[in-house]
């Protein structure tokens, strides 16, 4: 109170002393008023009711404080214009010195220097005190909402008055205000805080390192979704809040340099809520900073949004309904879209082409009637600027941009068929993708091939001349070179798409070609013509495959491809297992797309499975010449192909016709009843499963192929028999391959077996087998492999036998001889097989098996480790090395932690599995857990750069990796190592291997940065 | 060495500058991934090295501003040396120092030692152009501009992975 007790001295006048009291202690709220049209009518001065005031403002109780302090601010802002320079000066160091006050005070010391504020007389230099004041004492937001309102009309004073100083501030003034706003919810608020934002922006106010915070806590509110109370008496309207913070919005360039803009651009997407009343005015000035950013920007992402903010504008534009007399925005707003970019399209250099192009696609792609109007102006253009450029990368340029707008179309399909706006240009269009076809190019063929792709999607406008001619390009890119390569596949894939949906065009003029083709190449391999033709045939067989997308098309493409394998199998062609491969390939492509269609699916099935195992029986049989040829059908790889052709063939089977098959193929394995195959006169009987040529009993992957991919319910005959027989098969040791193969028919029919007595019994079968097997013998391998398939089996659908089964295998880790195949056999467990025991071939596989195989698992793997005498320790560490590869990241991450000694020791291995899985386990670690690992640093430095020059270029890279992860753990615990470590990974900068040197670049630049400025 | 000014602030000597195409990552061939074929450290693996190190002034990578450009890589990996030239994006650009120490930096923290290497403007791009190609040929003054702190921040900035 010394401030004001400084101010002149005047009589106290009784009246007044009794009016304030009444106010203070008395509660009552007239004598305010009253005391107020006294000073105005100069019966006291603001002087003496301070003094009256007196001793209520030193008063210790707050509520009387307040009470007298309230009683002064409605004086002054009756009275404010009254004031001279000196008292003003005087009340304002009293009023800033009490925003310190008792919170209860605070309301009515924001009164008296609103009132203040409004003064004229405001000496130079005071309203960036009391701003200051405010923004340093007051935490606004925990106001009520009429002392918060006090405050923005205090901000709103000065910047009407003393603009001129609060720039003075600099960006003080907005960080203060920032302050102030963040977290204002009350729309009445809001309105007047939205005004003074748009004020900071107009009239150039510093934003300093600010301008992203102000944009943050404005556009928060965007888009706007308040709705008035129905009995509100304030009368704020949803619009008046929506314009005024668009005022906000719109009206600042300075905006768009944030890097918060994208996310306004996102949130304008939300103005698809919004009419087109409110939009009108705002249209230009959003067009124009959104054609500046594309235009400008080097930030994809700022480009992306305001492309999407276009695009909902546009889409905003074209829903709304429209008064009778009302004038469309849409068109005039498309025009001026196409007035601002269409001369960029033209202009020869180019060089706003793409911006513009995007532009003008965002547009089209917003509704059909965009898409209409912009399509139809700009593809004459383009069609012409196509013409005038000569280079082939200009032309491509050009042609991207059509295939753009292009694509735009397919997205708005027309009910009616006159309107299509791509008729009139179809006859330009197609002559410029031929062009385009046939240029020396790559890329603009490349181009050219996607165009016609979309060009051949819409419907009706190609007509049977243009098809034609397109298939003959198709036909003509199939057969590229192998330098375009990326021409032909994507010919190949074009073929594909149009071929479903022209197949007679299809039918008529490529597939007779390719057919054509392949009979010459066939008389051409028989004459043993080099490798030329061989590979111009594969071509062919590739593109029949191709095709085969529709089934009318897969009827002649099937059979073409079977015929050449029969070809092949008599023996009238020198051929080689690649070959044969080939083909196989093409049919099992075929077979994938008939997959989805239950009659092409049947069609392949019945043809070409027959086929498959007539030639392959057919070679299998004994002779008395042996021919070389004929083998080539049983070589392991083959049979893997035809495998897989099998399989793909199966699995979509429906239940009904799978059962027809099983009836016919079981029966040719166990009986060998081969009266279903075509050219079925053989020298000899067929049986696979007898002491017969050993070439038959490989044919049991085929069997196996089939019955593993039925369909779960399909009933298999003979069942027992079968079973017996392929278990007896795959402890016999005749040859690997057939003995696995019977092992894993066996567990593929164990898996999908129900449960019940049969299967006890199959499972009590094998494990005598097994434990017979493995006591002693020829067989022990043979048993091993049927006990790790029918685990494998058991482990998939939870089985409870698994464990004890798994128990086994885990014993076998320290046997002298099976010990290390034991090891890799957990990796056969842990990973997806190709071709039994799949989910597509409906075995039963549950989804977190892996999980539960490491939950059940390590504990006993790393007893085992500790347990086991140290020759056979790497067996278990490369075990535990499989079940950890194979688990995903996230579930693995928090049991690292118990086995990180057990992986640190595991470095140590000289095994490169080991080493590589341990790497690739503790890489993720490093990055996760670095207090952790900080305390093994010496360890890890030391085995990282030993590894780094292991022989295992697989090994180096993943070293080089965990070196490159730990400078992740804390800067203080590196920088001890960092000249060592800098020193040694110099050596890997010269690894004869560039995947080595990538990585050692990359972790030694990272090491360089550690503890170094700029960082 | 680096007339400093400019770095960090103020306005850009060019603001609007002409960006280029990104290329992608280089293809992995079945013969690098075969252990024992050796892989010799070519044109592309250099321009790899440096393509990605960023400009001073703007948010964009020495590729993207065409400073730097796969053809006026030279190298031979077995006689152990290095050329590269680089072409500031205007004529008057006081960054044309930098720039050319960030690229020296990066290929010294990146290739063997046994390389000899040489950075210099593309000829007839800049003004002082002989200038500037003198204080990136001498090791001394090189090895002087990394001692200065705010020298190689601003060099590590340029070469870090994450701006």
């Amino acid at each position: 109170m010394a401030a004001v007790a400084t101010l002149e001295t005047a009589a106290p006048t009784g009246a007044l002393w009794g009016l304030v009291h009444d106010f203070v202690m008395g509660q009552q709220e007239g004598p305010a008023d009253q005391v107020a049209a006294d000073v105005k009518s100069g019966s006291y001065t603001v002087l003496q009711v301070v003094e009256a005031l007196g001793s209520s403002l030193e008063n210790p109780e707050p509520r009387t404080r307040a009470r007298g302090i309230q009683l002064l601010s409605q004086v002054l802002l009756q009275c404010h214009s009254l004031l001279l320079d000196k008292e003003v000066v005087h009340l304002i160091l009293f009023y800033e010195n009490r925003l310190k006050d008792h919170h209860l005070v605070i309301p009515s010391v924001l009164q008296g220097l609103r009132a203040l504020s409004l003064c004229v007389a405001l000496p130079p230099g005071l309203a960036v005190s009391v701003l200051k004041a405010i923004f340093q004492e007051v935490h606004v937001q925990s106001l009520p909402q009429v002392d918060r309102h006090t405050v923005y009309s205090i901000i709103t004073n000065f910047m009407q008055t003393r603009e001129e100083e609060l720039k003075g501030l600099g960006a003080d003034f907005t960080f203060g205000f920032i302050q102030v706003m963040d977290g204002e919810k009350d729309p009445r608020n809001l309105l007047v805080a939205f005004r003074i934002v748009h004020d900071l922006i107009s009239r150039d106010y510093s934003l300093g390192p600010f301008v992203e915070e102000l944009f943050e806590v404005t556009s928060c509110y965007f888009p706007i979704d308040f709705t008035p109370p129905p009995n509100d008496p304030y009368g704020i309207q949803r619009e008046d809040l929506i314009l005024s913070l668009r005022a906000v919005l719109a009206s600042t360039p300075r905006f768009a340099e944030a890097p918060a803009y994208p996310r306004m651009c996102e949130r304008n997407a939300c103005c698809a809520g919004y009419g087109q009343k409110e939009l009108k005015d705002f249209l230009p000035s959003l067009w124009s900073s959104i054609r500046r950013e594309v235009f400008q920007t080097a930030s994809e992402r700022v480009e992306a949004e305001g492309l999407a903010a276009l695009h909902s504008l546009t889409t905003c534009l074209s829903r709304s309904v429209l008064r009778a007399d009302a004038e469309d925005l849409l068109d005039s707003f498309l025009s001026n879209i196409l007035q601002d970019c269409r001369h960029h399209l033209c202009e020869p250099d180019m060089k706003l082409v793409w911006p513009s192009a995007k532009l003008l696609q965002a547009t089209a792609g917003a509704s059909a009637r965009a898409c209409d109007h912009i399509t139809s102006n700009v593809l004459p253009l383009l069609l012409e600027q196509f013409h005038k450029h000569s280079q082939s990368n200009q032309r491509r340029t050009i042609l991207e941009m059509i295939l753009g707008f292009l694509k735009l179309q397919q997205k708005w399909s027309c009910e009616d068929k006159d309107q299509r706006p791509l008729s009139g240009f179809k006859d330009q269009l197609c002559s410029l993708v031929f062009m385009a076809l046939t240029d020396p190019s790559t890329q603009l063929q490349l181009v050219g091939i996607r165009t016609l792709t979309v060009l051949g999607a819409q419907p009706d406008l190609l007509s049977s001349g243009d098809l034609e001619l397109a298939v003959g390009h198709l036909y003509r890119l199939s057969f590229l070179e192998e330098d375009s390569q990326s021409c032909r596949v994507a010919a190949l894939e074009a073929s594909g798409i149009l071929a479903t949906l022209y197949p007679a065009a299809f039918s008529s003029h490529l597939v007779p070609r390719l057919a054509e083709e392949l009979r010459t190449g066939e008389s051409d391999l028989t004459k043993g013509d080099g490798p030329v033709k061989c590979s111009r045939h594969l071509r062919c067989m590739q593109a029949l495959s191709a095709v085969s997308t529709h089934p009318s098309i897969v009827k002649e493409t099937l059979p073409l491809l079977l015929q050449h394998l029969w070809q092949v199998n008599k023996g009238n062609m020198v051929a080689q297992s690649s070959e044969v491969i080939t083909v196989c390939q093409s049919l099992q492509q075929v077979a994938e797309k008939c997959q989805q269609d239950p009659e092409s699916c049947w069609y392949f099935h019945q043809t070409a499975i027959p086929c498959l195992l007539a030639l392959a029986v057919q070679a299998s049989m004994p002779e008395k010449e042996p021919s070389v040829l004929r083998k080539v059908l049983l070589e392991d790889e083959v049979l893997a192909a035809m495998v897989s052709v099998i399989g793909t063939a199966t699995t979509h089977l429906s239940p009904e016709l799978a059962a027809q098959s099983v009836t016919r193929i079981v029966p040719l394995f166990l009986d060998g009843n081969v009266s279903f195959l075509p050219e079925n006169s053989f020298p000899s009987r067929f049986q696979p499963f007898q002491d017969g040529p050993s070439g038959q009993r490989r044919l049991v992957a085929l069997l196996m192929a089939f019955v593993c991919s039925l369909p779960r319910n399909v009933e298999i005959p003979q069942l027992n028999q079968l079973m017996r027989e392929l278990m007896e098969l795959s402890c016999c040791h005749s040859c690997p391959f057939s003995s696995t193969a019977a092992a894993k028919c066996f567990a593929g029919l164990l898996n999908k077996h129900p449960a019940g007595q049969q299967l006890d019994e199959f499972l009590q079968l094998a494990v005598d087998k097994v434990e017979a097997g493995l006591g002693s013998g020829p067989y022990r391998s043979q048993a091993f492999t049927l006990l790790l398939w029918v685990t494998k089996a058991l482990v998939l659908r939870y089985h409870p036998l698994s464990s004890c089964l798994t128990a086994r295998l885990m014993g076998l880790l320290s046997d002298p001889e099976l010990g290390p195949a034991a090891a890799d056999g957990f990796s056969l467990l842990m990973s997806d097989c190709t071709d039994v025991l799949t989910r597509a071939g409906h075995a039963e596989v549950r989804i977190m098996f892996r999980q539960r195989f490491f939950t059940d698992n390590v504990p006993a793997l790393v007893q085992g480790f500790h347990a086991a005498p140290q020759d056979v320790k790497p067996n278990y560490l490369k075990g535990l090395s499989h079940v950890l590869n194979r688990l995903p990241k996230p579930v693995l991450l928090p049991e690292l932690p118990t086995l990180l000694s057990l992986l640190l020791e595991a470095l140590s291995c000289p095994d490169c599995i080991v080493q590589l899985s341990t790497l690739s386990c503790l890489q993720p670690l490093l990055l996760e857990a670095p207090q952790v690992m900080s305390l093994h640093i010496d360890t890890l430095v030391t085995k990282f750069l030993n590894l780094s020059s292991s022989p295992s270029m697989a090994v180096r890279i993943a070293a080089l990796q965990c070196m490159h992860a730990l400078t992740r753990l804390p800067t203080p615990v590196l920088l001890p190592y960092k000249p060592q470590v800098i020193r040694a990974l110099a050596k890997p900068l010269d690894d004869k291997k560039r995947l080595v040197r990538k990585e050692a670049v990359s972790a030694r630049g990272e090491w360089f940065l550690l503890g170094s400025p700029g960082s | 060495m680096v007339g400093g000014g400019g770095v960090g602030g103020g306005l850009l000597e060019n603001a609007n500058p002409l960006i280029y195409q990104r290329s992608g990552e280089r293809p992995v061939t079945a013969g690098e991934e075969d252990e024992q074929v050796p892989d010799s450290i070519d044109a592309r693996e250099i321009f790899d090295l440096i393509r990605s190190i960023n400009d001073p002034e703007h948010p964009l990578t020495l590729e993207e501003l065409n400073v730097v450009e796969q053809v006026r890589v030279q190298v031979s990996d077995p006689e152990s040396t290095v050329a590269v030239a680089f072409t500031p994006t205007i004529p008057h650009c006081s960054m044309a120092t930098l720039i050319g120490l960030s690229i020296k930096v990066k290929l010294l923290r990146s290739l063997p030692q046994r390389f000899k290497m040489d950075v210099h403007i593309t000829p007839g791009t800049h003004a002082s152009e002989h200038a500037v190609n003198k204080q990136l040929a001498d090791k001394e003054r090189v090895a002087a501009a990394l001692e200065n702190t705010h020298l190689l921040e601003v060099v590590n900035q340029c070469l870090s992975a994450h701006p």
